[in-house]
């Protein structure tokens, strides 16, 4: 479904991300997971068009993203849920919903599409005429992941949905995860949290200093000695 | 009492006039973080046009009205286009310089062109002044105030309501997840752009009318007054701006009341420094706070 070959970005004069290859297959959910600053948002900011790679092949169902801009992108079927939420404060819950389907045209489905997310996140429906400011983290994660499904995506790339966030709702999203995949929506995920990321993933991928350093399926990576080491905190 | 609700009357006509540009600095601000110095001449375009539909293809007064205010959002459109777009990743402070530069193109363009002469504006709608007891006002007035109010209502829909306003709030606080949901900024800032400079096309046409005269300067120093505005209500609030507007105006026409008509100006930023003083971020500005 998306193949990324030889992807090197670079961050003014720094080189984020190195050569990354990976791929992702219709109905996965692939992991990328790694440290802080080894390039895991980077390389998601990339396939969205927001930055651009310095070389390298970004292809999403046999056409190219190189140049295309990022409204063209998720139009194409490609949501993401941005590390830290970046939902809209001083807009409404419903309303920041309704710009997950900006680019949708087809508003006869507009209110299933309103239902299914309101079926993931019952939250969200009773919070839906509040500020989207006012809701907690953890809420604000869900309407973040519930934005992204309003555009109807095909492939979501999900950008550390756990972070900040308390154990019980990092529970619940990755839960959700799993039902948004079990739906039909192919999921990229990244998370410093390698192992609730791993439990879940089909296969991973282990990134460091803007390398792929190791890769496999997620049970694979969960029991390999050197993950376990480097992202588990030592043995399980 | 009598000269207190007569000035009142005659301030919230010129501060309607005033909260009409201010919407446009605050949006644009809102939206890009510039100050667009142009804008008050965008106010003196709107003027001219009125002028010349009326005179020279003697439209009526809704039409010439109209007809500015598209004219004006065509110019706001294409002045973006050409001089702030290719600036909008360079600092903030290259694309205020830029702005003032588009105004003093405008500015001596038209005088250039038009010669820097005072016209007279046609006196389309003819004046009657109406008496409410011992208070006047005159239609002229009245129109003014119901147009800026009516504007204001129905860009308030606009913002709330349309998707495209909602499009519009998303880029203001968070261009980077507005992409990510597909919005497009070039055509929300040019729609920003356009809204802001409908506005001020209105208000030239309304000020032609309540002051007789035009001329190529005359953006000046209201386009000034309305930042001033727009900076007193919170730089970025809409309902702010239109306060805003309406403090100055009632300010202005207060002082000239009392008879410092020589120091109305320096009254208006006199207040704009207190404001500072006491809210930084204006009346209804908001200190941005970040949950992590």
């Amino acid at each position: 479904m998306l193949t990324v070959k030889d992807l090197v970005v670079n961050y003014g004069a720094i080189q984020a991300v190195k050569k990354v290859s990976f791929d992702i297959h219709t109905g996965e959910i692939v992991t990328l997971i790694g440290a802080n600053g080894a390039g895991k948002s980077t390389i998601l900011k990339t396939i969205s068009g927001i930055l651009r790679p310095t070389s390298g092949q970004i292809t999403y169902q046999q056409q190219s993203l190189q140049k295309v801009a990022a409204p063209k992108i998720v139009h194409a079927g490609i949501s993401q849920v941005p590390e830290g939420r970046h939902i809209f404060p001083g807009l409404s819950v419903q309303e920041n919903l309704q710009l997950g389907a900006f680019l949708r045209r087809d508003r006869a489905n507009l209110a299933q599409s309103y239902q299914d997310v309101y079926n993931y996140f019952p939250v969200l429906k009773q919070r839906r005429h509040q500020d989207a400011a006012t809701l907690s983290g953890g809420e604000q994660q869900m309407l973040a992941m519930g934005r992204a499904l309003m555009a109807k995506p095909k492939l979501m790339l999900l950008d550390e949905p756990s972070m900040g966030l308390a154990p019980i709702f990092i529970q619940e999203i990755f839960t959700i995860i799993q039902a948004i995949n079990a739906a039909g929506t192919t999921v990229l995920l990244i998370e410093q949290n390698a192992k609730q990321a791993l439990s879940i993933a089909n296969r991973g991928y282990v990134l460091a200093s803007g390398h792929i350093k190791l890769s496999g399926t997620g049970a694979e990576l969960l029991a390999n000695p050197a993950v376990q080491e480097a992202y588990l905190g030592g043995k399980l | 009492m009598q000269t207190i609700g007569q000035q009142l009357i005659n301030g919230l006509s010129l501060g309607s006039i005033y909260a009409l540009l201010a919407l446009g600095y605050t949006m644009v601000y809102g939206i890009i973080k510039l100050i667009n110095f142009a804008h008050g001449d965008i106010y003196m375009l709107g003027a001219f046009w009125g002028y010349y539909v009326i005179n020279v293809l003697h439209f009526s007064f809704i039409a010439a009205m109209l007809s500015a205010m598209l004219f004006c959002a065509l110019v706001g459109v294409i002045i973006e286009y050409c001089a702030y777009r290719p600036l909008r990743h360079s600092p903030r402070i290259t694309a205020l310089i830029t702005a003032i530069g588009v105004s003093f193109l405008l500015e001596n363009g038209m005088s250039y062109l038009f010669t820097a002469n005072t016209r007279s504006f046609p006196q389309v709608i003819k004046t009657v002044t109406y008496h409410l007891g011992s208070l006047q006002i005159s239609n002229v007035q009245l129109l003014i105030l119901g147009t800026a109010c009516g504007l204001m209502l129905l860009l308030e829909l606009i913002i709330k309501k349309t998707t495209m306003g909602k499009a519009m709030r998303a880029v203001a606080v968070d261009p980077t997840a507005a992409q990510l949901v597909g919005i497009n900024l070039n055509h929300t800032i040019s729609f920003t752009f356009a809204l802001g400079s409908a506005m001020a096309g209105a208000a030239g046409v309304l000020i032609g009318l309540y002051y007789n005269s035009i001329d190529p300067l005359m953006g000046m120093t209201p386009g000034i007054k309305a930042f001033v505005a727009a900076v007193i209500g919170g730089i970025g609030s809409v309902p702010g701006a239109s306060l805003g507007g309406f403090i100055i105006g009632i300010l202005e026409t207060a002082v000239q009341a009392i008879g410092l008509s020589a120091y109305k100006d320096a009254v208006v930023y006199l207040v704009l420094i207190v404001i500072l003083l006491v809210m930084p971020a204006g009346i209804f500005g908001k200190n941005v706070k970040e949950k992590v």
